[in-house]
């Protein structure tokens, strides 16, 4: 076994293997996170959501990818054919290439490289392609905007989504997202970077269309956004996609503030529960977080939006960022 | 100045967003509105207006006259009523058509009767998968009046007070 390990095929094998392990909860994980978020919204508008298909309406997500599956994928007569069937794909891939490196456990990420923050920061800043060639191979007025709109609320707020991940870093001293946990063994970056977690949240949001941002897909305006002319499994593509860019989102937020697989306190009863199940419970808070927020805020507009990027949270996070390289050399509290 | 500073620290400190949040996630745990339908039901008026009916006498007698009052009556033309005088003398009808689809449940046919043979009852669940199944005949209407007999006697009796 150890010999057939070192072999080329062995690696592959091994590699694949890893893969999978980490893709298929991811997977369901996405299933049910559309699960719940209708089950969340439903319960802060007094309804009771999906209740009908198995218990507790659990067999839900499967009935809909089963009628998605079947559905008919509809290439519009105007669309740039190849274009069209690529951009959900991209989207769909980019959210779960960028799991590569998430550590789930100490030494639990398939790729644990050296600069695994940029690579996220990369594969993230990518996703816009997705979403611009949707929009653009769609030939939709709709879709069209949509995209631009994503586009230009994207790059605004990685601005300053940048800035955050640097005032982290800073404190770290490594670009290793392992290592960026491993700082945090003492105290979570929450408590000192309180405010940077905020605009972190806020800018995630931004970054994933989410409500109060989901001005791309704003349904009152633009019908659908981006994704107008998609249908079945093209279309689940995109909603798999957005989904699993939440989670890495919130994967992303955990690893960078809430103390990965730590426990809160390294006291008896919390550090029994193994470190990939604190890594799960705290997506599954942003998660839950997210869809709080959902249901609570109503829509931004487009300006108040790029107000909100370039005019707060950019200033507002650049001053952070000094006063907090201030304050680490003045209390020599600099990494080695 | 402090009336500034208040504000910026409100609008820095996200007060009135996390106020937001709160509420809603109190609403989280609040009991649910939604019915669980064909399991649960919202109670109905005694005047709901569902199901048409044609009553008869306790002695089994058909109430219906032929007046044809209800058919004049109706705004959308759902009733057809054809008559002639039974063997006693009586006038009954030989036809008494409502067009379900056509009805626009506006009860103007009950008000109309001068002796309570037309109602519409408290049924609101006679979905069919035809249009045909949804054009009633004398035959249909008079089964659901045995049928409903003694819920449609109650409701009458409860709305008479108010007429």
């Amino acid at each position: 076994m150890e010999g057939f390990l070192a072999t080329p095929v062995g690696i592959l094998a091994l590699t694949v293997a890893q893969a999978m392990a980490l893709l298929v909860p991811l997977l369901i994980m996405v299933a049910y996170l559309t699960w719940a978020e209708r089950k969340v919204l439903a319960a802060m508008q007094l309804r009771r959501g999906p209740n009908v298909v198995g218990p507790f309406g659990l067999l839900q997500p499967f009935a809909d990818a089963l009628k998605m599956l079947m559905k008919e994928t509809i290439i519009p007569a105007g669309a740039s054919r190849v274009l069209f069937i690529l951009a959900p794909m991209i989207t769909f891939m980019l959210a779960m290439l960028a799991w590569a490196v998430i550590p789930v456990n100490d030494g639990w990420a398939i790729a644990d490289i050296n600069v695994g923050i940029l690579y996220l920061f990369a594969i993230s800043s990518l996703g816009v392609y997705g979403i611009i060639i949707a929009g653009w191979a769609s030939n939709s007025k709709y879709a069209f905007l949509g995209a631009l709109r994503s586009a230009a609320q994207m790059v605004s707020y990685e601005v300053s989504m940048g800035f955050v991940i640097v005032t982290v870093l800073m404190c770290v001293g490594s670009l290793n997202l392992t290592d960026i946990v491993r700082a945090q063994a003492d105290m979570w970056f929450i408590i000192p970077l309180f405010p940077m977690f905020v605009i972190m949240f806020i800018s995630a949001l931004a970054e994933t269309n989410r409500a109060p941002f989901d001005l791309p897909e704003g349904e009152s305006e633009l019908v659908a956004g981006f994704f107008v002319e998609y249908s079945s499994m093209s279309f689940a593509l995109f909603f798999l996609g957005e989904y699993a860019n939440m989670i890495l989102m919130s994967a992303l937020i955990t690893i960078l503030f809430l103390g990965g697989w730590y426990p809160p306190l390294d006291v008896a009863p919390l550090n029994w529960i193994p470190g990939p199940m604190w890594f799960v419970f705290k997506i599954c808070f942003c998660l839950f977080v997210f869809i709080w927020v959902r249901a609570t805020f109503p829509r931004y507009r487009y300006d108040q939006l790029m107000r909100l990027g370039w005019k707060v949270f950019l200033p507002f996070s650049l001053a952070w960022l000094v006063i907090t390289a201030a304050a680490l050399k003045l209390f020599g509290w600099l990494p080695a | 100045m402090a009336i500034t500073l208040d504000r910026v620290a409100r609008s820095f400190l996200l007060a009135e967003l996390v106020s937001g949040m709160a509420l809603t996630l109190r609403y989280f745990f609040k009991p649910k509105a939604t019915l669980r339908y064909p399991y649960e039901k919202a109670p109905l008026s005694p005047r709901f207006k569902g199901e048409h009916a044609l009553r008869r006498y306790p002695n089994g007698e058909e109430r219906c006259i032929a007046c044809k009052l209800c058919e004049a009556i109706c705004p959308a033309l759902a009733i057809t009523i054809e008559a002639e005088p039974r063997e006693d003398g009586s006038r009954r009808t030989t036809r008494y058509d409502i067009d379900m689809t056509k009805c626009i449940y506006c009860g103007m046919c009950e008000e109309a009767c001068p002796v309570d043979a037309i109602v519409e009852g408290p049924n609101l669940e006679f979905a069919t998968e035809t249009r045909e199944e949804l054009i009633y005949n004398k035959e249909r209407l008079l089964d659901n009046g045995d049928r409903w007999e003694a819920v449609l006697a109650k409701r009458l009796e409860l709305d008479a007070p108010y007429r």
